[in-house]
């Protein structure tokens, strides 16, 4: 078994324990390299058919090309696709310029607390990485949220070997991270060798790429050439500018993302 | 490779850590800046150790809380270092660490010697399988690289090990905060002829696999698909074959292996680590917490066994009380039976030959009695049927590795 693989089947063994604890589950899909490539995994775990739903949070603001690729997509692997979003905010104006903090609370988290409540899911599969941001690398794989999504990074259950932390009823829900242990050349390396589609985004036009994609007035794109795969994994292998740089949020302040995180944000 | 770094709190883990990703150049750009302008903010000297204590509450109180993993790589290999607290409250964070390790770095200070964690912590990374370490004897600058304080605490901690069931694969005089003997041989201690730590991480050997070992499949899930019954799990050990004739344990209900099955294709065969699914000849069936084991290096099913036994959780272990027992895909109900060699992790006192009840930081041999027959095996034969938590209220109380 090759390192990649190895990757891979620690994530198919964490998939299939989510969902043997918690028949009501889904997976947030952000449309990005990295949940794509967990949804590629469900698919492999699930033998080609994911037997929960997908939920995409929809701020309004994401990059067209993630629409298109997001409903081309979820028809060809036949998804079960749930859209959340804050229509209320958005009626009500939100957006950016009223504070990046305040938007991403509204439209990301707002909208899956709200999503959460309609559905009952008990328990969420996101493709967060360790070594994405500090913070990060603090997660568990089996994380539990408060009803107000609070994560209590102080008091987290251990976590010992592979056994994961199941439902005790007093958590309002389950954070699962299938994808921790893998890092941005990881995902890349493995999108290459499954040929597996990504959004357009990623690769570079007129000198210049997305690494990381979401809302389109918060993503920056970086100086690069690689316009295919082989060559972000080239790029990665050499660079040292963090993924995350290109994204606002982590900007602004050293604390952002620790308080964004607390706060129940992805 | 996935390596753990242990000590007591302030012995320069989270320093050594913030050394070897500067060493290895794996800093992303910006990252040294971000950290002058932290510790600007909390105003102390921009220190390494705040690389790896990303939280806020960390920074402050400047010691690690939890478990933190960072990546770097030497032209040999990729590493994961997982870092875990030296604080006697985050005994639990430290063991979430520990037990993702294949190896470990066990730090000292060689001022302060061995203290309190340094010990408890070497005694469960040999409670929790990891039997070899790599020592570091940390801050050989504060003692002028001094080769007879190095001696003397390197003899002080192998005896310590020895004790422990560990053996220290390496020994090395480290300053984390100059970049001695770290990456390279460091020339203030010309008296040491032995590897640097990045040396002697890469001479390491990766754990050999259970490829060999006679085959376990925990079933962890049944679906169905297409009509088709199809029992999914991973291949803990041994080589799973299409025709292969197996028992289903406990219940020893024989059963062949009709197909093995991945997304879009049959396999003729899958070794150990493989996830897959399996579908069983007509009329057999099998269901989560149940194990296929090869015919004829069967197990025997048991409810009763006696295992090491480390309790992590304020609520001690009482005789008499119910728990949960989860060993790989297995959950029952057990009870403690009797508490043997009860001690003090630390020092490795026993408190009491025979005892009721099992405290917080506290070890011992322990005889536990499940509800149901349950299937195990030796740890140092098939780990992940040797090893198992103990649960109240679905949060781990206590872990342990079976010993009969
Ligand atoms: N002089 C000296 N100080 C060190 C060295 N390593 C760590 N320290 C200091 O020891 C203190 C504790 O280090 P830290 O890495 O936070 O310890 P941890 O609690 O084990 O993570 C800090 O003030 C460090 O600067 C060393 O090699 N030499």
């Amino acid at each position: 078994m090759d390192y990649l693989d190895s990757l891979e089947q620690k994530t198919v063994y964490i998939v299939r324990e989510a969902y043997s604890r918690f028949r009501n589950i889904a997976l947030l899909w952000s449309i990005g390299k990295d949940s794509t490539t967990l949804l590629w995994i469900c698919r492999k775990a699930f033998f080609g058919k994911i037997p929960f739903p997908v939920v995409h949070i929809d701020t309004g603001f994401k990059f067209k090309e993630i629409y298109a690729f997001r409903d081309e997509y979820a028809r060809t692997w036949g998804l079960d696709l749930v859209i959340s979003r804050n229509k209320k905010a958005l009626e009500e104006g939100m957006c950016p310029d009223k504070g990046k903090m305040e938007c991403c609370n509204a439209l990301k988290t707002d909208a899956l607390k709200k999503t959460l409540k309609e559905k009952g899911f008990k328990a969420l599969l996101l493709a967060i990485r360790r070594d994405e941001h500090g913070i990060r690398a603090k997660e568990r794989y089996f994380s539990p949220r408060t009803a107000d999504f609070t994560w209590d990074y102080q008091h987290q259950p251990p976590e010992l070997w592979d056994f994961y932390k199941t439902q005790a009823g007093t958590e309002e829900h389950i954070r699962i991270h299938p994808m921790l242990h893998w890092t941005e050349a990881d995902i890349w390396r493995y999108i290459e060798r499954e040929k597996m589609p990504v959004v357009s985004l990623y690769f570079a036009k007129n000198g210049k790429r997305y690494r990381s994609i979401g809302c389109q007035p918060c993503c920056a794109s970086v100086d690069s050439r690689a316009d295919t795969i082989a060559k972000i994994v080239r790029e990665l292998e050499r660079t040292k500018i963090a993924e995350r740089s290109g994204r606002a949020q982590d900007k602004e302040d050293s604390y952002t993302m620790q308080k964004l995180r607390s706060l129940g944000y992805m | 490779m996935k390596i753990v770094i242990v000590g007591h709190v302030d012995h320069g883990k989270s320093t050594l850590i913030g050394r070897l990703l500067l060493d290895t150049d794996s800093l992303p750009e910006g990252k040294m800046a971000e950290l002058k302008r932290i510790s600007k903010e909390l105003g102390r000297d921009a220190e390494l150790a705040y690389l790896a204590d990303q939280l806020k509450e960390e920074r402050e109180r400047e010691m690690t809380i939890d478990t933190t993993q960072t990546f770097f790589r030497t032209a040999r290999r990729d590493y994961a270092i997982i870092d875990a607290p030296g604080h006697v409250e985050f005994i639990r964070n430290m063991l979430t660490g520990a037990t993702q390790a294949e190896e470990a770095v066990l730090i000292v200070d060689v001022k302060a010697g061995l203290e309190e964690q340094t010990r408890r912590h070497a005694y469960l990374l040999g409670l929790l399988g990891i039997k070899e370490v790599i020592a570091v004897i940390n801050k050989m600058d504060l003692a002028g690289y001094d080769r007879e304080s190095f001696e003397r605490v390197k003899s002080g901690l192998s005896g310590f090990l020895k004790g422990a069931g560990l053996s220290p694969s390496r020994t090395i005089p480290v300053s984390a905060r100059n970049g001695d003997n770290i990456s390279k041989r460091s020339s203030a201690m010309r008296w040491y002829k032995g590897a640097s730590l990045l040396e002697a991480l890469d001479s390491l050997k990766p754990k050999e696999t259970a490829e060999r070992k006679p085959m376990r499949f925990p079933v962890q899930d049944v679906y169905d698909i297409s009509g088709e019954k199809i029992a999914v799990g991973k291949v803990l050990s041994g080589r799973i074959r299409q025709g292969q004739e197996v028992k289903v344990l406990p219940s020893m209900a024989p059963a062949r292996i009709k197909a093995i099955k991945v997304f879009g294709k049959t396999l003729k065969s899958a070794s150990s680590g493989a996830n897959i699914g399996i579908v069983l000849d007509e009329g057999s069936l099998a269901r989560r917490g149940e194990v296929i084991a090869e015919v004829p290096d069967l197990p025997q099913p048991k409810n009763r066994f006696k295992a090491d036994l480390f309790w992590m959780s304020e609520e001690p272990l009482r005789l008499g009380k119910n728990f949960v027992f989860r060993c790989a895909t297995q959950e029952a109900a057990c009870v403690a039976e009797r508490i043997e060699r009860r001690m003090n992790s630390s020092t490795l006192e026993i408190i009491e030959d025979s005892s009721s009840e099992l405290r917080l930081n506290e070890a011992a041999a322990v005889h536990f009695r499940t509800e149901r027959p349950v299937v195990l095996e030796d740890f140092d034969f098939i780990e992940e049927l040797g090893r198992f938590v103990i649960e109240a209220g679905k949060v781990p109380q206590g872990a342990g590795i079976i010993t009969s």
